[in-house]
């Protein structure tokens, strides 16, 4: 199926408020409760809507850093990216993994307490990871805006 | 902040991949009762852990086949008001996330386009043409998967 301009509108204010109960998000939309209801379930078994996380704070528990860490891998060996990937899935810091094409090859979000924790983190299991040719950091300062939105 | 104990963490952990589970569901699930269930979840959402939700969309299903992570440095420090930056790229339809960072940038960009031409328009149009902007970097994601982090 493909979305038609009713599903883009409930979408678009499902994305600007995901907390909306149903019968609101209808109402925003325009469209009946019942209709509402069916779009979004259809959208659900097409695949299109494919769920909704919960968005987790980690400076509220306690993780006061959060780096992005940019790798550039030696590509000369085929296996560099799955062991790399493999690896970097076990440490438990690690919030986010990413790959690009680019001059960047892999993007790992890691978190730590303090700096101090962060640095031991990095020694012993970031900089142990196979296959790194290059290692660019990033320090989050501060997220300006974070939003699933698209321009539907 | 408050202390999580295990029972916490595996309701983020469930949250965290799907958001919609009503707290009776929740509670069968970890052995505690709705009113248990519901009171913990509201105490992670006062504590600031839990703080909203994120819809996750299949974005090649509605057309939105690329997404591109910018680094932009800023060209005339102290200039420009990183205020100033901030409102205009915050401002623009296509930019999921932006975050003020620390190292060989200034800023991280999340950036959905229809297709790679889509993708050059919104860059010249509307990046380039950002207050103060200078180098851009620009790498294409292929994929990305989230990690429970230290939930797990």
């Amino acid at each position: 199926m493909s979305a038609d301009d009713t599903d883009r509108r409930i979408l678009r204010h499902l994305l600007a408020d995901p907390m909306l109960a149903t019968a609101d998000l209808a109402g925003r939309a325009g469209v009946s409760t019942a209709t509402c209801w069916r779009r979004l379930e259809r959208l659900r078994g097409a695949g299109i809507l494919r769920g909704q996380e919960a968005v987790i704070d980690w400076r509220a528990l306690g993780y006061e850093v959060e780096v992005s860490l940019r790798f550039t891998l030696d590509k000369t060996d085929p296996r560099a990216f799955d062991e790399f990937l493999s690896a970097a899935r076990q440490v438990p810091e690690v919030i986010g993994i990413e790959t690009f094409l680019g001059r960047v090859d892999v993007r790992l979000s890691v978190i730590a307490r303090d700096m101090a924790q962060y640095q031991d983190i990095y020694r012993r299991r970031i900089l142990t990871l196979p296959h790194i040719a290059d290692i660019e950091a990033l320090m989050l300062i501060a997220t300006i805006k974070d939003a699933e939105s698209l321009p539907l | 902040m408050i202390d999580l104990d295990d029972t916490d963490r595996a309701l983020l952990r469930a949250l965290a991949g799907d958001a919609t589970q009503s707290a009776g569901a929740l509670g069968r699930r970890h052995g505690l009762s709705q009113p248990a269930a519901w009171r913990r979840i509201r105490r992670l959402e006062e504590a600031g852990i839990l703080k909203g939700r994120r819809v996750v969309l299949n974005r090649e299903a509605l057309g939105f086949g690329v997404t591109v992570f910018l680094g932009v440095k800023l060209a005339t420090r102290g200039r420009v008001s990183l205020e100033d930056f901030e409102r205009a790229v915050t401002a623009i339809p296509e930019v999921q996330v932006v975050q003020h960072v620390l190292g060989l940038f200034d800023y991280r960009l999340r950036v959905v386009a229809r297709d790679i031409a889509d993708f050059e328009r919104v860059l010249r149009r509307r990046i380039m043409t950002l207050p103060g902007v200078g180098q851009v970097e620009a790498n294409v994601l292929l994929s990305e998967e989230r990690r429970p982090g230290p939930l797990g």
